[in-house]
């Protein structure tokens, strides 16, 4: 098999994407679990029409980055319990190969989650943001890109550990800080109807995360899953 | 526990230096004009950040050594030195509220400094955590080692989006360039001292022991044999 680089990722991330094909389980447990952490901080909350603005952008990502957890987990816990992490392991691919084919599955996971989760979060908080779509969607795949190059790496850690699932949001959100402020502050940005102009700091600061973070990974994944 | 010479040395200068800044603290720097008594607070409290961040570029290291000689000694010092930096960290932030407190009239406040701190400490408790819940073996070692290094990496990022993220915000407590009285300048540089020469002893202790942790096990072998 002499396949090239771009084409080993891609047959990692189409193997992950038949499987959730087959099963749906993780992109409907991620879907639920994000519109009910919308539920439940509606009540704890209670966002009226003079603060939703403020309140919304925070909601949106705690909900995202709660509902990215459950799916970075299941990524690898999946692979690690019906041992198909240690066939990825004996192909004859580079590790890092098999850590930027994990990365861009979940990147479309989570992505999709959120995509189709934003129709019903606008009409949970009256906003009015589907000419604003194309902008968050920008801000959504940058921030998302973020999480999943940091999450993947460490996913990868724990479910190598006795904690396991356990372990993984311990050691990712104090990581993702930057992320999480980056992407609260341009989704606020975008939803008070800002020029893009102003986000474009956040943007960029949140890039320079992506790009590290893939970098670093793409280096270290290899110690992670030695055997 | 065998003491060699050398570190009887080092533990006793440790002794006389903290003794030394105990002093310069409270007998030879002059009592700040507008704070008062709780400003003696910010020389342990300086000393001890400059601790904990020596203590988290030494796991860092460790970590990067670690993975590409794969020694057991440099497990040991990046485990030894993260533990070590916790605890200062720790002091970090408890002085420093007791210093905020009076001045500040809070506890606490999102500053982008005090956050940074409090996030460096929520990630060196997991490293601990991850640390103990991986094994004492070599995998524990390795995935502690990368997670040493991401950690340390991510630090000048948090530092700077939180600062961005509270200059949208007012800034409450701006940082002035007073001058700063001969005298306390000193004092501030024998704590230093001090607390660098107590983070090698302690360092040292701690390496000590899980060298001894590891003898315990190979005697444990034999004897189970």
């Amino acid at each position: 098999m002499n396949l090239n680089f771009f084409k080993k990722i891609g047959l990692i991330v189409w193997k992950d994407i038949i499987v959730e094909f087959r099963t749906k389980d993780l992109f409907s447990a991620m879907f639920l679990f994000s519109l009910l952490v919308v539920v439940i901080f509606n009540f704890a909350f209670a966002p009226g029409t003079e603060n939703v603005s403020q309140l919304a952008p925070g909601i949106l990502w705690v909900a995202f980055t709660f509902a990215g957890v459950l799916g970075l987990n299941r990524s690898f816990v999946f692979e690690k319990d019906s041992g198909s992490l240690q066939g990825l392991m004996l192909s004859p691919v580079d590790r890092g190969v098999i850590y930027l084919g994990k990365m861009i599955g979940n990147i479309i996971f989570i992505f999709l989650v959120e995509l189709v989760s934003l129709p019903l979060f606008a009409v949970f908080f009256n906003l009015s943001l589907f000419h604003l779509i194309p902008r968050l969607a920008l801000v959504l795949l940058v921030s998302t890109v973020g999480f999943a190059s940091a999450g993947t790496l460490l996913a990868a850690i724990s479910v190598n550990t006795k904690a396991r699932e356990v372990l993984l949001p311990i050691l990712l959100f104090p990581i993702i800080i930057p992320v999480i402020i980056g992407a609260v502050k341009s989704t606020g940005n975008i939803l008070e109807g800002k020029p893009l102009v102003e986000t474009l700091s956040w943007l960029k600061l949140l890039t320079a995360f992506d790009i590290i973070f893939i970098i670093v990974s793409f280096l270290v994944f290899e110690y992670v899953v030695e055997e | 526990m065998q003491r060699n010479s050398l570190e009887k040395i080092l533990i006793g200068i440790t002794f006389l230096s903290l003794m030394a800044s105990l002093y310069a603290i409270f007998f030879y720097a002059p009592l700040e004009a507008t704070m008062g008594l709780v400003q003696k607070v910010w020389y342990f409290h300086l000393a001890s950040a400059w601790v904990t961040f020596l203590a988290y570029a030494v796991v860092f290291v460790a970590g990067i050594l670690y993975l590409s000689r794969k020694k057991r000694c440099f497990d040991i010092l990046g485990y030894s030195s993260a533990g070590i930096g916790v605890v200062f960290n720790t002091l970090v932030l408890v002085t420093g509220s007791i210093w905020a407190k009076p001045i500040w009239g809070t506890w606490w406040t999102w500053d982008s400094r005090l956050s940074t701190t409090l996030i460096l400490w929520l990630m060196y408790i997991a490293y601990l955590m991850l640390r103990t819940s991986s094994g004492e073996d070599s995998k524990g070692a390795r995935l502690a080692a990368v997670f040493g290094i991401v950690a340390f990496i991510d630090v000048p990022i948090v530092y700077m989006s939180i600062r961005w993220w509270r200059t949208i915000h007012p800034l409450v407590f701006k940082s002035k360039g007073t001058e700063v009285d001969p005298a306390m300048l000193t004092t501030l540089l024998i704590s230093l001292v001090a607390f660098t020469l107590l983070y090698l002893c302690l360092l040292r202790q701690r390496i000590a022991l899980e060298h001894l942790k590891d003898e315990l096990e190979r005697v444990k072998e034999k004897i189970r044999r």
